[in-house]
């Protein structure tokens, strides 16, 4: 890339703005966000993201995005994962290991149903986001 | 198929002995009979917090929180809001504004929590510039190097309020000021990185999370006070917040949004990792200038201050992770929106590492004037396992220990001075009753005896004596002298340090002396611990009414303290125990206890 | 016990070479040669002496006063127990004295085979999962002194 002027600047954010809120302009839908600070990976973040990857596309799913993010700030239940699936309310979940990401997969992405038991909730509002 | 509504119930350890389970099941059934079982799906969830409202309900997609719900509810619940689609006011947080209070998003327990630092954690990607762009990232930048000269930015900061977020809270406008008035020439900016305080993460979480946020308000800070150079000193013991750094410093390059002539407006600036090794009075900013220099991290006298004269002689501003997260929100938002969040003497927000001997342990921000009531019991969730809640550290080794009576105290850097602790980087460290103070005020008295760097007596040799008073405490062998002589060592360490490491090192004795002197006593006097942590005061005994003599104890022994015949009761010689604890739980009669 | 003599790499030397004329260079140097060998060795410090200008003594000096340098080479395996302020509450303490006792080595020794060194460091930032050990960069969790004996056969079954 080369260096930005600051109509660049502007101009890309706008785009990535649009992008953010729209998820990703190539088909992808659904969003799956993996906490990825010291403690989720510690926590064993890696195998579940490669479980992610890997029973998505086994499945053949190509409209969902997997990617990572710092810490949610829920230490007590990494690794912890994000769900956004639309029509669905979007949901973190906590603890998930290779086998809930298995499930995160087959029954909330497929079968548009939450997961018993592992469901957190988002520690707070964000305030600065449309301010 | 796809349902239409989903109700979550918490089942959390406090909603579950509430009757959560039964609730679950009330659902199920309430939910058959009424033909919405294909619509609707019923969910246990982990702990949503807000416990002393539990049992909690809650259905999506409208977000409608119940709280107190009982097993008799449902059937309401399911005819009126799931069929209906009518909220069911009386089982809503705070009936009496019940019609406002209908989403998540305006009960108070939520509202507790206010990001500006942690804004992008969590969020956006942070190997990705663009993710940072996209939520307003380099927006700051553009505003001050086309809108502002340096002297607005530096007025900017001092209208904020923002005080510095490493501990000692000096406010961060009036640190650029000194710096910018210097002479024109050489200056530096420097990210201090160095998390040393143990139990304390929130700055590599922010690192991790959202590292172009602080590349940008170096950048900020490098043209309000004059520096084209910064420096980020960060521990070598987090590679991972590392590598973010590189990879961010690179992106950033890329685009031009660090190096010459940033986006065209003429200004030049550029940033270095430098790596910390392990010291941690390389958190004071002299010594931290040392350890940049490639010495070993000796604090100096101040004056001279390094916004006079700092790295290399040059004039040069430190700033913490924290405090610098803040900048680039403070100018995208203005002062004043600011300085309308806080206390009147303490300006926005605090990230702190909740740790310890609670429920939820994790990272928060909350807005300054909270109380740690709210940030234990309602964001943490309370203490783990049922136990009391016994004492919270702020502050680390530097730091003091805040007793129960306290915890309505609302949180700014003078509110927590007064009662004997200090704010610190963050770490806020909840201890019960199976935590014994003595032994805390040691385990931190042994840190920075560890940590001290040498240089100056009342640290050098206070700290040790104070370290070898407490053993002898913890021990059993102390007097009530050595109480008056600890008073007296943690006095002169405060007034005759050279930095600020040794000033604050006497806080953990001297707070756990102010509030829990009942305790040192009992160790002295009684010579027992009533948390039963000191495992020297700890005696081990047999009840001869339940010892069957079947001489397992005796064999187990290490020490060979246990003696006794076949099918009489045994006796434990304590002059030989060593207090391993391998006979009570060698014993099958329950014969054997500690205290 | 004779000295090991280690060779300088051509990536060190031409990372000497390329921090060289910068000020403040010595920790980023030393930082490296720990990287390339697990610890600082004599004879590359001589040699760093040499190429920076800088007294043997001072880079003593620096080596020492840093808890993150090491004179010696540590065990293949080197177990990095937390002590940091969660961690201690929940028993840090207790798991490093059953790593020393099952060890039958101190803090900051590497056992006669060469293959664990023990040492207590301060808080690794995964405060969640206290108490904390951390192997070679791999990390055990909520641990209960139990455990111990799992993570030392783990290690020692691979060699």
């Amino acid at each position: 890339m080369a260096k930005l002027t600051l109509a660049d600047l502007r101009k890309m954010r706008e785009e990535k703005q649009k992008a953010l809120d729209m998820r990703d302009s190539s088909n992808k839908d659904v969003q799956v966000v993996v906490g990825m600070g010291t403690c989720g990976i510690a926590a064993g973040a890696k195998d579940t993201f490669t479980a992610l990857i890997n029973t998505l596309s086994e499945k053949g799913l190509t409209n969902v995005l997997v990617r990572q993010t710092g810490c949610m700030g829920l230490c007590h239940s990494e690794p912890t994962v994000e769900v956004v699936v639309p029509g669905m309310p979007t949901v973190i979940y906590g603890h998930v290991d290779a086998a809930t990401a298995k499930d995160i997969v087959d029954k909330h992405i497929v079968g548009h149903e939450l997961i018993e038991g592992k469901i957190l909730d988002k520690p707070s509002i964000d305030i600065v986001k449309n301010a | 198929m796809a349902y239409e509504s989903y109700v979550l119930v918490c089942g959390g350890t406090a909603c579950c002995s509430g009757g959560a389970d039964k609730i679950i099941e009330a659902f199920a059934n309430e939910l058959e009979a009424a033909g919405l079982k294909e619509k609707v799906q019923v969910v246990a969830t982990g702990c949503l917090g807000f416990c002393e409202q539990g049992p909690i309900v809650k259905i999506l997609p409208q977000g409608t929180f119940y709280v107190q719900v009982k097993a008799e509810d449902v059937k309401e619940i399911v005819a009126e809001h799931l069929v209906k689609g009518r909220v069911v006011q009386r089982l809503c947080y705070d009936p009496e504004q019940a019609k406002k209070l209908v989403a998540e998003a305006n009960i108070p327990f939520y509202q507790k929590q206010y990001r500006i630092v942690l804004r992008n954690c969590g969020v956006i990607d942070p190997e990705k510039i663009e993710d940072y762009i996209a939520r307003d990232g380099y927006k700051a930048i553009e505003k001050v190097l086309f809108e502002m000269t340096p002297e607005q930015v530096v007025d900017e900061m001092l209208k904020s309020g923002l005080r510095g977020r490493g501990g000692a809270g000096f406010p961060t406008g009036m640190k650029w000021k000194f710096a910018q008035q210097q002479p024109k020439g050489q200056k530096y900016m420097v990210c201090n990185a160095d998390e040393g305080d143990p139990g304390a993460y929130m700055d590599r979480s922010t690192l991790e999370g959202d590292p172009h946020s602080i590349l940008e308000a170096m950048t900020i800070a490098g043209y309000a006070i004059g520096a084209s150079k910064g420096f980020i000193y960060i521990r070598a013991e987090y590679p991972l917040a590392i590598h973010r750094l590189e990879v961010a410093i690179a992106q950033a390059h890329e685009l031009g949004l660090l190096g010459d002539d940033i986006l065209g407006s003429g200004f030049s600036f550029d940033i270095e990792l430098r790596f910390g090794a392990g010291a941690f009075v390389c958190g004071e900013e002299t010594a931290l200038l040392q350890s940049i220099e490639g010495n070993r991290g000796m604090p100096k006298p101040r004056p001279p201050f390094p916004a006079v004269k700092g790295l290399w002689g040059r004039p040069t501003v430190i700033n913490n992770v924290e405090t610098l997260a803040n900048i680039p929100v403070i100018i995208n938002k203005g002062a004043d929106w600011f300085s309308k969040i806080g206390t009147a003497t303490t300006k926005g927000t605090k990230v702190f590492a909740l740790t310890g001997k609670v429920n939820n342990s994790g990272l928060i921000e909350v807005p300054m004037g909270t109380t740690l009531r709210e940030i234990i019991f309602d964001i943490g969730g309370g203490i783990r396992g049922g136990h009391k809640f016994k004492a919270a550290q702020t502050g680390g080794p530097s730091g003091g220990i805040i007793p129960e009576q306290f915890l309505d105290t609302p949180i700014d850097y003078e509110s927590l001075a007064k009662i004997g602790s200090i704010m610190g980087s963050g770490g806020l460290i909840v201890m019960d009753e199976t935590d014994c103070v003595v032994d805390i005020a040691k385990f931190y008295l042994d840190f920075t005896v560890d940590e001290s760097c040498g240089k100056c007596a009342p640290c050098r040799i206070g700290g040790r004596k104070l370290l070898n008073y407490l053993k002898k405490i913890t021990d059993g062998r102390g007097t009530e002298q050595d109480i008056k002589d600890m008073e007296a060592i943690c006095d002169a360490m405060n007034k005759a340090s050279l930095c600020g490491l040794g000033q604050t090192a006497s806080n953990p004795v001297k707070s756990t002396l102010r509030y829990f002197m009942d305790e040192y006593m009992e160790h002295i006097h009684d010579k027992k611990c009533r948390s039963g942590k000191c495992s020297k005061l700890i005696q081990y005994k047999i009840d001869p009414a339940k010892c069957k003599g079947c001489t397992m104890c005796a064999r187990k022994c290490p020490a060979g303290a246990i003696s006794g015949t076949v099918k009489n009761p045994h006796v434990i010689d304590q002059t030989k125990c060593i207090k391993c604890g391998a006979c009570e739980s060698t014993c099958k009669f329950g014969a054997i206890s500690h205290g | 016990m004779s000295e090991k003599l280690e060779t300088m790499t051509p990536e060190l030397k031409a990372f000497v070479e390329e921090w060289k004329s910068k000020p403040g260079n010595l920790i980023m140097v030393l930082h490296r040669v720990q990287q390339t060998y697990g610890y600082i060795p004599r004879n590359i410090a001589i040699e760093i002496s040499t190429m920076l200008d800088v007294p043997l003594a001072k880079i003593y000096g620096v080596v020492t006063f840093y808890n993150f340098f090491r004179l010696q080479k540590s065990g293949k395996y080197n177990v990095q127990v937390c002590l940091g302020t969660a961690c201690y509450l929940r028993g840090g303490d207790d798991i490093i004295k059953e790593f020393e006792r099952r060890l039958g080595v101190g803090l900051n020794a590497t056992t006669e085979d060469g293959l664990f060194s023990v040492e207590a460091v301060r808080c690794l930032g995964c405060c969640g999962l206290a108490p904390v050990a951390v192997v070679n960069g791999e990390v055990h969790g909520k641990l209960e002194t139990k455990d111990v004996e799992g993570i030392i056969e783990q290690y020692r079954k691979l060699g």
